[in-house]
């Protein structure tokens, strides 16, 4: 299998192009870093050849690395794990660093092949780091490329040379953002933040890298730091100015990781250490770092949950086998309020034809008018060109005639949260569309099964839960009714391919899987308040395990109304087995108050004028008490698991079929703690004996809620885990 | 076990730690000197009079680096045969200097020491050693760090410390120290420096602000507001680790923290022999020391575990000591010094302290036992207590008894 083409022309210029056989994306594996370095060998053997082009024969440069080939560095050691992922880590570095110092003599500097780098667009992780071993970095102005380094997304952080070169390069200060954010710039971006050299017409890039290569002189393809006399940009970490970037840095990224992303950590010191020594020195003490954060049990977890998994499930990993493909040509959107306008805006940008129907003409307009203003937006900050804008609106109908519908094969009813309500456009809608139209209900917490007796085609009726706001929330939940059908899901899941989110199917219960979740860890939180526990404490704690909101602040967002609302209808739903009246009388207290949340300028905190949040409500003393003591590792654990076993309640009821869409669905739904990859990786992590013995204490000090679920009883007594337990799942990823 | 003793006492004035200051242009191992010869001279202290010179310093680069202690003994009169050895535990340098002096002479190994240090803030900038626990993510992180403005504040915070509660403290500390100078309470210590030809530098503490009142501190701003709430945003970190804080309440500032200044403390510790070879009487006896390590992020709580420590060790009560120093660091300090022991207001720092007339890092501590010898005596009392707060979350204690 070639996967790197070696071909010399008639100038003596070697180019060596990157074309992965039968993907659309070139990632590295071991086959390609084993053909890369003999292709290098090659080049710098053969005295005909002057300089070396790096190119790919795809739209893209690369993707990334397969990380399933980090995985296997792992396992080629299986007795010390780490020292396998150093040594490939180190095997990479020397990868790179003969590309970048290939025949150059150690003293002199002088004799090298120099090497550019020409990118015909989008170059991310080891596809950039590549780049930045070379001499010149050319990239085609292609509108669609990105340039980057986004490994800290995922949980780990630039290691094959990505880290020590920019820091080299810019410095600490200057790289930083590249490396902390994982910002993917465009190609002009990318030239002015430092990242490459060049951008040239696409049709020149070949040329132009050619050229480069063959009027470079020895001064050129030599980088700084092989260069005597070699300062760091900014200052090393002594440096007065170093000094202060550091300080500073290690107090933004405490603060704002928590403490508990290992990656932004080590990447920072690897970053710190790097300063006080000679370059090959940087690069092992880089692979030190990333074998450290690669073993991090967090940093697997994140990897797993949030790219592999989450891309399995957006490629389709739980879509009913052999149902064609569902596409949505034409959409109608019932209802357009905030979450109809939302779906309408990402359907449309998606390039679906939309019609978006309400009663009232002015209504229909206003949320149409709701794309317009995210467009605008849009174009304000140059992301978005007049013809975009144009292109989108022009796929948007707002109407008030039901007819309109005729022809749209997917209708999305997002109105009034009433059964009566739904159950009539239900009933309308179905007697003009086709018989082959999905109808999918948007839905937070009515019953799926319920809302379909209203269809005469109950097959092809579905629940589609959105969050909101719709345009920036990742997820969506798609749930089956008991007589839901294989091309409803199929039709779901695709729809949701469309508009780029990523989807979870889950089966029908008393709010689906996000909302069954997050009510109870609200509910923890106004608990402990009734119990006395101070209110920065629960909030803080919610932050010290990850949570984006702490479940007060949380209750302003979703408002106190809401919640009251949820907290009635589950009582009369659940009679005697409803068990939360110490929550309920914090949420009834604020609500008769008028402390409706952020929606009313006031709810647990203060907001002033503007809306900005402020201290917590002083009315919260009324339940303060002196003799309450509860750790701080108490309120942490108690706002865990009330989420966790939720999740795993779910899955043993069936509501949840599979533990990816457990965990992906979490973090992407309501934000649990990404570094522990979900509920289900936070409860391996911490081993499923110790989270059966927590469940245990805590049942004994607060309350049956905590009850361990039988299936984690099993799983200790046998010694599984969640992802060793349904490993079927995990190997489809 | 011997006995060690403490002979005599000696400090600088200290000079305001800017460049006008008075001290300004004094190297730090010239102030050194002026303090070593001092107490040569005080004491007749010829040939190979004491076992090694022990001097602490918190910034040991540049001039204050290449071990000081040896420097400022080569540039002083004293015989060179007597060692040197630089000591860092930042702000109880000096106290330590003195501890460890101490505890060789009890120890037997040697009869008597030197021991104090210096501190030339306006010369040697602090920080300006670099300190891998700021500057180091991995360990930086691991220790939840954040300066020690912020640390003085989170103990306002977690106290109920208030604004109004540290600026009454430092008006007081103001009060007390003019006081003391007018009365002329600290004659006994302090000396005057005097350059190279025998002309007069300074007599005097040259910080204090005598006329300060609520209304003058008033109008100053939190010092460490917008390091802790903005950039970098160290509340964040100290959030971590004191959640149930909620928010920092930024109430230090420059008038009721410590004074950045230059100076210089020594003190002659020995055994009773040496006393009885020399001629020299005892002014008291150094009855325990201590240390011990606290959270690094609330930093500065230290006098209140080693202050326990230390009574636990002799078993004594906050009601057997006279009276107590605790280094004004930042009012907030003192004021949960006092309030853990019920420690009456007016036994502690009677003189004023480091907010009224600074504090030169790695001098104070010696300079404390100092001033409170020189009060015990005055006032005809017994035992007395000193302690600071410490970077990196320590503290240090020392109790002598007068004899």
């Amino acid at each position: 299998m070639t996967i790197f083409h070696y071909d010399v022309d008639a100038d003596g210029v070697a180019t060596i192009t990157w074309d992965l056989p039968g993907k659309s994306m070139n990632v590295l594996n071991e086959d390609g870093i084993r053909e890369l370095d003999a292709a290098m060998d090659k080049a710098i053997a053969d005295d005909a050849v002057k300089g070396i082009v790096i190119t790919s024969a795809k739209k893209d440069f690369a993707g990334g690395m397969d990380l399933n080939a980090i995985s296997r560095m792992a396992e080629a050691n299986p007795a010390n794990p780490a020292q396998g992922i150093f040594d490939g880590v180190m095997a990479l570095h020397g990868l790179l660093r003969k590309i970048e110092r290939n025949s150059m003599d150690a003293k002199t500097n002088k004799g090298g092949k120099p090497v550019a780098w020409a990118s015909p667009g989008t170059a991310a992780g080891i596809g950039l780091e590549i780049a930045l071993a070379c001499h010149r970095r050319i990239v085609a102005d292609n509108p669609k490329a990105k340039l980057g380094l986004p490994e800290i997304l995922v949980g780990i952080f630039p290691g094959a040379g990505g880290t020590t070169r920019l820091v080299h390069m810019m410095g600490v200060m200057a790289a930083s953002p590249l490396l902390l954010e994982g910002k993917m710039l465009a190609p002009a971006k990318a030239k002015s933040a430092g990242t490459i050299d060049e951008v040239v017409p696409a049709d020149d890039l070949m040329a132009r890298a050619k050229q480069w290569v063959l009027n470079a002189t020895d001064a050129d393809i030599v980088k700084p730091w092989d260069t005597k006399g070699y300062k760091m940009p900014g200052g090393a970490a002594y440096h007065p100015a170093g000094f202060q970037t550091f300080v500073g840095a290690n107090a933004m990224v405490h603060g704002k990781t928590k403490g508990v992303y290992p990656a932004a950590k080590a990447m920072l010191s690897a970053a710190y250490e790097m300063t006080m020594v000679p370059f090959d020195t940087a690069l092992r003490i880089e692979a030190r770092w990333f074998t450290n954060v690669l073993m991090n049990p967090s940093s697997t977890a994140m990897i797993r949950s949030l790219f592999l998994n989450k891309e399995a499930l957006e490629k389709g990993a739980v879509r009913p086998a052999g149902v064609p493909d569902q596409s949505v040509k034409k959409v109608g959107i019932l209802g357009a309020g905030m979450m109809g306008a939302g779906i309408a805006y990402v359907s449309a940008m998606a390039g679906i034809e939309v019609v978006l129907i309400d009663r009232e003409q002015a209504a229909a307009d206003k949320g149409k008018g709701y794309s317009e203003a995210l467009l605008d937006k849009g174009m304000s900050r140059k992301k978005v060109t007049q013809e975009k804008k144009d292109a989108v609106l022009g796929q948007i109908t707002a109407t008030t005639d039901l007819d309109a519908l005729k022809g749209c094969d997917l209708i999305v009813e997002a109105v009034f949260e009433d059964v009566g309500v739904k159950a009539e456009m239900t009933k309308k809608v179905e007697a003009i569309v086709g018989a082959e139209c999905i109808f999918a209900t948007n839905t937070s917490t009515l019953p799926i099964t319920e809302l379909a007796k209203a269809s005469v085609r109950a097959d092809q009726f579905i629940g589609i839960h959105f969050f909101s706001p719709v345009d920036k929330m990742l997820l969506v939940e798609i749930i089956k009714g008991r007589e839901t059908g294989d091309r409803a899901v199929a039709k779901a899941l695709d729809f949701v391919r469309q508009i780029r989110k990523t989807p979870i199917v889950v089966n029908d219960a008393r709010f689906f899987y996000a909302n069954r979740c997050i009510i109870p860890y609200i509910n923890e939180g106004l608990r402990m308040l009734h119990e006395g526990v101070e209110p920065a404490l629960i909030e803080g704690a919610a932050k010290l395990f990850g949570m984006p909101l702490g479940p007060l602040q949380l209750n302003d967002e979703t408002s106190i109304d809401l919640g009251v609302k949820i907290a009635k209808a589950t009582k009369a739903a659940m009679g005697d087995d409803y068990d939360n009246a110490a929550a309920d009388e914090v949420l009834f207290t604020l609500f008769e108050e008028g402390r409706l949340g952020r929606k009313s300028n006031a709810g647990f905190y203060e907001y002033d004028e503007k809306g900005k949040r402020q201290d917590f409500w002083s009315g919260l003393d009324r339940w303060a008490n002196d003799e309450t003591n509860i750790s701080l590792e108490d309120v942490k654990s108690r706002l865990m698991l009330i989420q966790s076993l939720e999740a795993v309640r779910a899955l043993e009821e069936g509501v949840l079929m599979d533990i990816r869409e457990g965990d992906v669905g979490a973090i992407l739904g309501w934000g649990f703690a990404p570094w522990s990859g979900g509920p289900f990786s936070s409860l391996d992590m911490m081993g499923i004996p110790a989270a059966v013995a927590l469940c245990d204490r805590l049942t004994e000090t607060y309350g049956d809620r905590f009850a361990c679920p039988a299936l984690m009883r099993e799983m200790a007594e046998k010694g599984e885990t969640f992802y060793g337990r349904f490993s079927d799942q995990e190997k489809a990823a | 076990m011997s006995e060690a003793y403490i002979y005599d006492a000696v400090r600088t004035p200290r000079g305001k730690g800017r460049k006008d200051g008075t001290l300004h242009e004094v190297t730090a191992s010239r102030l050194s000197a002026v303090v070593l010869n001092e107490l040569k001279e005080r004491n007749g202290l010829d040939g190979h009079a004491v076992e090694d010179v022990i001097w602490g310093n918190a910034t040991q680069v540049k001039e204050q680096g290449g071990c000081l202690a040896r420097t400022a003994v080569l540039q002083s009169d004293l015989d060179e045969r007597i060692p040197g050895l630089s000591i860092n535990r930042f702000c109880a340098s000096g106290m330590e200097a003195v501890n460890l002096a101490a505890n060789q002479v009890k120890g037997g190994a040697g009869e008597a020491y030197i021991a104090g240090g210096v501190e030339m803030m306006s010369r040697v900038a602090m920080g300006s050693d670099g300190a891998a626990v700021a500057v180091d993510p991995s360990v930086a992180m691991k220790s939840y760090f954040v300066p020690q403005g912020i640390s003085a504040d989170i103990i306002a915070t977690k106290y109920g410390f208030s604004r109004d509660d540290c600026d009454t403290f430092a008006v007081e500390s103001q009060r007390r120290a003019a006081e003391a100078w007018a009365d002329n309470r600290f004659a006994k210590s302090v000396m005057t420096v005097r350059d190279q030809n025998g002309l007069t530098m300074l007599d005097r503490d040259e910080y204090m602000r005598p006329g300060t009142d609520m209304q003058s501190l008033g109008g100053l701003k939190p010092a460490f507001k917008d390091m802790g709430e903005v950039m970098p945003g160290f509340d964040n970190v100290a959030l971590l680790k004191y959640p149930e804080l909620g928010k920092v309440n930024h109430v230090h500032h420059a008038g009721n923290s410590s004074g950045i200044v230059d100076g210089s403390s020594g003190l002659l510790i020995g055994s009773k022999e040496f006393g009885e070879k020399y001629g020299l009487k005892p002014r008291a006896r150094i009855k325990a020391t201590a240390k011990i390590g606290t959270d690094p992020t609330i930093m500065l709580t230290g006098p209140v575990p080693v202050t326990e420590r230390i009574f636990a060790q002799t078993g004594m009560t906050i009601d057997d000591i006279d009276l107590i120093e605790v280094n004004e660091a930042f009012a907030s300090v003192v004021l949960l010094f006092m309030d853990a022991f019920g420690a009456d207001h007016a036994k502690v720092n009677p003189n004023g302290g480091s907010i009224a007339m600074g504090h030169p890092l790695g001098a104070t501590g010696a300079m404390i036992i100092g001033t409170a010898l020189d009060e015990l005596e005055r006032t005809g009392k017994g035992t007395a207590l000193a302690t600071l707060c410490v970077a990196s979350g320590m503290g240090a204690a020392t109790i002598i008894e007068r004899v």
